[in-house]
């Protein structure tokens, strides 16, 4: 590989770099700002020189780096004529762009935002045109629409701005997810997603069934971009916009990507009279209204605006011929358009920036107030207009050449004469421009008194007229060989351009001579055609835009109101009834094979669970509006659940399902005590029979899926055989279940715990925020509504836990340490210690537990999940991966030998996550029953047969 | 003993789907749960059905069950009980706050429809 082509990410990455600086540097002031935003187009530019040599000897410079492989999506860059020719337009008008926008800006706007975007914008569209990589392109493509849309709405206070910025992005934007498709499209067709492979296959694209689609799908993207007919509208209210950004988006560069993209895919693309009749006659349209219309505008930027959709519409044209002749003048005048429109849109910024007005109708009179800007803007113009020897009439008269001798479904004459009258109007707006702005009289009531501006922002413009002149004058000399290299990489040719001022008596000459003529004369009679035009009607196509936006989202509106009406209950159906038919045709579309498994024979004491789990879920559904009773029922359907796991040699799960019981249940009581204790009857027999049907359907078809799975063997091998292998060897645990928890999947348990600690802060959070708002002072008027049991903490019971609770954290430390080898684990140690500090908490009261509480259930949950991970990390040390555990074994006399394992911390943690969670939301929901003016009971039971003796002390005894 | 469980799974399903379609927050929490056994026991069941071959290895074992999903259920039962804990305090801040566990209010004060397009 070339050492240049490692140069290309390079240029490519540098504009985004340079897009932190201006954030850091604008304190350091706006001229400093400007400068080291200047230097990071300029390194990326002086890369780019560096590179150049080698692309002037034929050579393309390539980059490759697989990112996503599997998707073709691949950053490989590449950097040919064409990709120097852009990559040259972009950061060499960047760089005057920048030094322009210094000036240009006043002391109020916010430059360092402006340099950020600007630099954006330049880093995508660099990153266009280096792309080998459709996908990588495509990525590049819509962050210019996303830049862009950020540099037109520059100015947030001005409606029009907002309003034109966003009528852009939705234009560009749709163009955008049209080619996204066609570039899927001819990828798929070749088989690859990288540039120089496609350009390859011409034949093989041409002949696909999806040629069309594809070629429409790219050219709709191209024609949004390039503000092509019909798309033409956006780009005049984009230049609400400030100078700067026009100059550089709107003639230089952004409206030019799809120029680039079409010229780019045109050796696989063009020469079907497809492409001819689609490029060639939308270019043609999108020339003659573009030059129509700028000759009526008032306004210097609408004018040049559409002056701009005028000659993108020309260069579409050349484009669309298909001959490589044509294609040498399309890249002949993508370079001069950019030089004169540049400098011109400048200009107007200048004008603008003086005098304060840009209507035309206001100006006039300023050649000899602003002498050094009626210099740029005559020559800039006349070269607009074609007028020798600028270089505008070079490529012009090379386009008549082309147009005069192509036909339009046979007919010789409708190009040339179409031609012509674009190249007429757009003489007399350039006249126009002229004319109007700085002949005629000095006028006295300008907004502002108008002069030259400081040198630092009329030098940008100057450069480029510069280069307007010198092109025109040598044009071989100076853009001959690169308008040599560009066009080989378009036609893939080895094409050489024959530019010269004379030509002979040709009809491209008398149609020139033809254009020049009429466009003086069309100016002289300027206010008579400017009355008929303004009385004539046309469509205005903001009006339009707006029609069709305002009725796609009414349209969307109604079908996200229809859908989405805010009912969860009505979600949930559609969701439920969904599934169920999803489930239902893949059911009946796959056929089934037949079972492979024996059924088990049905164990008595099981089949009395199954009757009770069956029967309590019946009564929950037809005592549901008893909340308590509907509490009972559940508490004995999770026993019976429990009982299958025993039964179904899950001992792990049956303990955890039980303690998990008692919590939620006591969690739910809890809750039940603010809630109403019965749910009042709302809906009719239709709804409660729609429900049961579609509940009915769900049920069987789930329970048809499990049944029809447990009576086949596993589709696949399982992987469990691993683990029951290495359960031992590796982990040191004879208990897998729990092996796979802390070891085999300990990345996993520890997301796990770290979910269960934030539900518990959720809670806490929920709970503070509830009580701070109406909800607690309502709380402080809450009385029960059925009279309290008069022994609040009965002595029986409060005897009873103090008894269990050390019995209970004994069961906890024993299941916990067994864990490893035996059923048990931090998961269910953490819940049955949880449950024997709940006993002491409602044996005695929640608020006189917790004074004798000393841990914080925050740093609990945060320990916890400490403790897993500092386990975890532990690993590193010995040089593994994380949560890679190790084990061994200690004997210390007279205890017998016993095996350490570092899954053990680890799962240290999980038990002091669980605990922690656990206490914490019940803590939460009970500063509820605090805020309603409970009582902190001073002694531990209400009734204390010992207390009538000894004196209260408000200890306990 | 397929059937057995491959039905009370079907029926806590039915169950389960049935009270979240009702129009208050309580009976939506009891569903909710009964939908969690449904899954959990669902999970479980991919494992197929083994009688009395825990997954703890030993020297006289005769084989042993699949220890995966027992062991993915087993979070999912912890984990399961951390998303009923917050279900039930929304809905118990939702009826503090709002003084009603109704689920579907209409919205008293709908966001007025944006003007798109409109001089804003």
């Amino acid at each position: 590989m070339d050492t240049g082509g490692n140069f290309l990410p390079i240029i490519a990455a540098l504009p985004f770099v340079g897009a932190l600086i201006p954030g850091v540097m604008i304190r350091a002031g706006r001229t400093a700002c400007a400068t080291y935003t200047f230097m990071a187009s300029a390194l990326a530019f002086i890369l780019l020189m560096l590179s150049a040599p080698a692309v002037f000897r034929g050579e393309v410079l390539q980059f490759q780096l697989e990112w996503l492989p599997m998707l073709g999506l691949n950053v490989n860059f590449m950097l040919d004529g064409l990709g120097l020719l852009f990559a040259g337009l972009i950061l060499g008008i960047g760089m005057l762009i920048i030094l322009y926008a210094r000036f240009y800006l006043s002391r109020e706007d916010p430059m360092g935002q402006f340099y950020t975007y600007l630099l954006l914008f330049q880093g995508a569209m660099v990153g266009i045109v280096l792309s080998d990589n459709i996908l990588l392109l495509l990525v590049f493509w819509e962050l210019t629409s996303l830049s862009s849309f950020l540099l037109i709405g520059y100015w947030k206070h001005l409606p029009e701005g907002r309003q034109g910025a966003r009528m852009a992005l939705t234009v560009t934007g749709l163009g955008g997810l049209a080619m996204i498709a066609g570039m899927l499209i001819l990828g798929s067709i070749v088989g690859s997603y990288d540039l120089s492979v496609i350009l390859q296959h011409k034949e093989l694209i041409q002949a696909s069934p999806y040629y069309l689609p594809a070629l429409i799908l790219i050219l709709a993207g191209c024609f949004t971009k390039s503000a092509q007919f019909p798309f033409h509208f956006w780009l005049p209210h984009a230049m609400a916009a400030p100078t700067p950004v026009s100059a550089y988006l709107h003639s230089a560069t952004m409206v030019k990507a799809g120029l680039f993209l079409m010229a780019r895919m045109w050796p696989v693309l063009s020469g079907t009279p497809e492409w001819f009749y689609i490029v060639a006659t939308t270019g043609l349209i999108t020339m003659v209204l573009g030059a129509v219309i700028a000759l009526f505008k008032d306004d210097l930027k609408a004018l040049l605006a559409f002056s701009t959709v005028s000659h993108l519409g020309l260069i579409t044209m050349l484009l669309g011929f298909g001959t490589e002749a044509a294609a040498i003048v399309a890249v002949f005048h993508i370079l001069n358009h950019a030089t004169f429109k540049a400098a011109l849109f400048m200009s107007a910024g200048i004008v603008d920036h003086e005098t304060h007005t840009r209507d035309i109708k206001r100006l006039g009179g300023l050649r000899h107030l602003m002498p050094v800007t009626f210099v740029i803007v005559t020559i800039a113009a006349l070269s607009m207009a074609g007028i020798p020897p600028l270089n505008g009439f070079l490529s012009k008269e090379m386009m008549l050449e082309e147009a005069s001798h192509t036909a339009w479904l046979s007919n010789p004459w409708i190009l040339p004469a179409l031609a012509t009258l674009g190249a007429l109007f757009s003489v007399a707006y350039s006249f126009r421009l002229v004319a109007h702005v700085f002949l005629g009289p000095k006028r006295d009531d300008y907004p502002a008194k108008p002069h030259d501006p400081a040198f630092g922002m009329w030098a940008s413009p100057a450069f480029l007229v510069v280069l307007v002149v010198l092109i025109g004058l040598m044009p071989n000399l100076i853009a001959g060989p690169l308008v040599d290299i560009t066009a080989a990489a378009v036609t893939g040719g080895h094409p050489h351009a024959h530019i010269s001022h004379w030509h002979g008596l040709v009809p491209a000459f008398w149609m020139s001579v033809a254009a020049i003529l009429g466009g003086a004369l069309f100016l002289s009679l300027h206010g008579a055609l400017e009355r008929g035009w303004n009385a004539a009607p046309r469509p205005e196509a903001k009006v339009i835009f707006d029609a069709i936006t305002r009725a796609s989202t009414r349209a969307s509106h109604w079908l996200t109101d229809t859908l989405h009406n805010g009912s969860i209950t009505r979600y949930g159906a559609i969701f439920a009834a969904a599934i169920t038919a999803a489930g239902l045709f893949a059911w009946f579309e796959s056929p089934m094979s037949a079972p492979t498994r024996e059924m088990l024979p049905i164990n008595a004491i099981m089949a009395i669970g199954w009757v009770l789990l069956v029967i309590s879920t019946g009564c929950i559904i037809a005592f549901h509006r008893n909340r308590i009773l509907s509490l009972v029922l559940l508490g004995v359907i999770g026993l019976a659940v429990s009982m299958a796991f025993v039964y179904f040699s899950a001992p792990d799960l049956a303990l955890t399902q039980i303690s998990v019981e008692v919590v939620t249940i006591i969690l739910l009581l809890l809750a039940l005590n603010f809630l109403p204790g019965r749910t009042p009857v709302e809906s009719g027999m239709p709804r409660r029979l729609r429900d049961a049907v579609i509940a009915g359907a769900a049920g069987l078809a789930v329970g048809g899926l499990t049944y029809a799975i447990l009576l086949r063997d596993f589709a696949a091998e399982s992987i469990s055989a691993y683990h029951l292998a290495n359960s031992y060897k590796g982990g040191g645990g004879k208990n897998v279940v729990n092996v796979i928890l802390v070891d085999f999947r300990g990345f996993d348990t520890f997301g796990e715990i770290i979910v269960l600690g934030i539900a518990a802060l959720v809670i806490y959070a929920l709970t503070k925020s509830v009580l701070r708002g109406p909800g607690g002072r309502w709380l402080l008027n809450w009385g029960p509504d059925d009279d309290e049991a008069g022994d609040r903490h009965p002595l029986m019971m409060v005897v009873v836990t103090r008894v269990i609770m050390p019995i209970a954290l004994m069961v906890g430390a024993y299941i916990f340490l067994r864990g490893h080898n035996a059923p048990g684990g931090g998961f269910i140690a953490g819940l049955i210690v949880a449950i024997a500090l709940l006993m002491q908490y409602m044996a005695s009261g929640f608020a006189w537990a917790e004074e004798r509480q000393r841990y914080h259930y925050h740093a609990m949950i945060a320990a916890g999940v400490m403790t897993a991970a500092v386990t975890g990390m532990g690993s590193w040390l010995a040089g593994r991966q994380f949560l890679t555990s190790s084990y061994g074994y200690i004997h210390i006399p007279p205890i017998e030998e016993f095996e350490w394992a570092t899954a053990m911390a680890f799962d240290t943690g999980v038990f002091i996550t669980v605990v922690g969670a656990v206490m914490l939301a019940l803590h939460s929901l009970s500063s509820m029953s605090r805020r309603t003016g409970e009582q902190v009971n001073i002694h531990p039971m209400d009734v204390d047969p010992g207390r009538g003796a000894a004196p209260a002390d408000g200890k306990e005894a | 003993m397929e059937l057995l469980l491959a039905s009370a799974i079907g029926v806590l399903t039915a169950g389960g789907i049935y009270l979240v379609l009702r129009l208050r927050s309580f009976p939506v929490i009891l569903g909710v749960s009964l939908l969690s056994y449904a899954v959990n026991l669902f999970l479980f069941a991919s494992g197929r059905l083994v009688v009395n071959m825990p997954p703890i290895l030993s020297d006289d074992a005769a084989g042993y069950t699949d220890p995966l999903p027992q062991a993915l259920v087993l979070t999912a039962i912890v984990i399961s009980f951390g998303m009923s804990a917050v279900v039930v305090m929304l809905a118990l801040g939702a009826y503090l706050s709002s003084r009603t566990d109704e689920i579907d209010i209409d919205d008293p004060d709908p966001i007025p429809e944006a003007e798109p397009g409109a001089v804003e």
